[in-house]
């Protein structure tokens, strides 16, 4: 379908090829090519629910030596409305259980959890009436992270391996695209 | 450790003391229930004694091996005279209650909240005795040596496919 090459180089020439290619890219299967996925998982927009000592591993991770904005992943939101990446940092308790569930209900689609740290993961060493043994017994999580505390190394590769697991994803664009 | 605020206690309540000891420098007196906020003021307000501050009241359950089954614990320290005491109450299991001493230290107020939540133990005149640490739709007394240790009480329940452990 390509016609004369005006303008000498070789990429796409028609606007409508252009087009065509472009739309092809952005909603592609491929990974390497979804753009979609890949704006996804450089902008990830974190909700830190943190809880308890795990909250200074993650500041630390957030400072200037290990910093994750090197994954765009920097700016924290405050709000389950305007974040993507729910990070529950520290223990919790089965009263802080529902307030969990509530923020991540409230969150908008495309969404993804991270248990950050042993006691969000499996409750940790507090095997107790008061402790949530792992909060994936009440909200989906996508990556686990051990340590008591992770080092931030854990937490920049766990960072990665969601955006592996992101550029895999095949979710729909629009609820009418598909 | 200096007894002095040990000796002024017996000196001044001698019939309500059951019992005083010093192992391992720890002041301790177990006193009864009947008088404890007439004796607390009077640790507060003496010169010699001068207990400025309660540092924490807790509770102990002695199940099986004490005859009297709780024992409220309360440490005492003095800001300008630089001594602590221990004051221990005995109660029964059938009725575990003490008066409260709020009026004496406000410190006071959220630890006896702490031992009823975890202890049962019932403090008379407290204005607001009510769990502090767990949720209101909690069952039972989880420090006491018969609560269920792998019991759990979970607010929502557990995804599908997966338990509460």
């Amino acid at each position: 379908m390509s016609e004369e090459n005006v303008l000498g180089n070789e990429a796409a020439v028609t606007t409508v090829e252009a087009a065509e290619g472009f739309f092809r890219k952005l909603l592609s299967r491929d990974e390497v090519q979804n753009t979609v996925n890949w704006g996804r998982k450089w902008s990830f927009f974190q909700y830190p629910f943190v809880t308890a000592c795990c909250g200074m591993e993650y500041m630390a991770t957030a400072g200037p030596r290990y910093d994750y904005s090197r994954f765009g992943a920097e700016l924290p939101r405050f709000s389950p409305r305007q974040a993507d990446l729910m990070m529950v940092v520290g223990t919790i308790t089965h009263k802080q259980a529902p307030i969990l569930r509530n923020v991540y209900e409230q969150m908008a689609d495309p969404k993804w959890v991270v248990s950050f740290g042993v006691c969000a993961s499996s409750g940790g060493f507090y095997r107790n009436y008061a402790t949530v043994q792992g909060i994936d017994t009440i909200i989906p999580v996508d990556v686990f992270i051990p340590g008591c505390p992770p080092r931030p190394e854990a937490v920049l590769d766990a960072i990665m391996m969601l955006q592996d697991k992101v550029s895999k994803e095949r979710r729909p664009l629009l609820p009418v695209v598909r | 450790m200096s007894k002095v605020a040990l000796d002024r206690l017996v000196e001044k309540f001698s019939e309500e003391i059951v019992s005083t000891h010093d192992r391992h420098g720890d002041d301790t007196a177990i006193v009864k229930t009947q008088k404890l906020v007439e004796i607390m003021t009077f640790l507060r307000d003496d010169p010699t004694c001068a207990f400025e501050m309660l540092t924490d009241l807790t509770g102990v359950d002695l199940l099986g091996v004490e005859e009297l089954r709780f024992q409220v614990v309360y440490h005492l320290y003095s800001l300008s005279k630089n001594h602590r005491l221990r004051i221990k109450v005995e109660l029964p299991e059938e009725e575990p209650v003490v008066p409260s001493i709020l009026e004496v230290w406000k410190a006071a107020n959220w630890m006896e909240r702490e031992a009823w939540d975890l202890y049962g133990i019932k403090f008379d005149g407290h204005p607001d005795l009510r769990r502090i640490l767990l949720y209101p739709e909690f069952e039972g007394h989880p420090l006491r040596k018969d609560y269920e240790r792998e019991q759990r009480q979970p607010l929502i329940p557990a995804r599908e496919g997966r338990e509460h452990l």
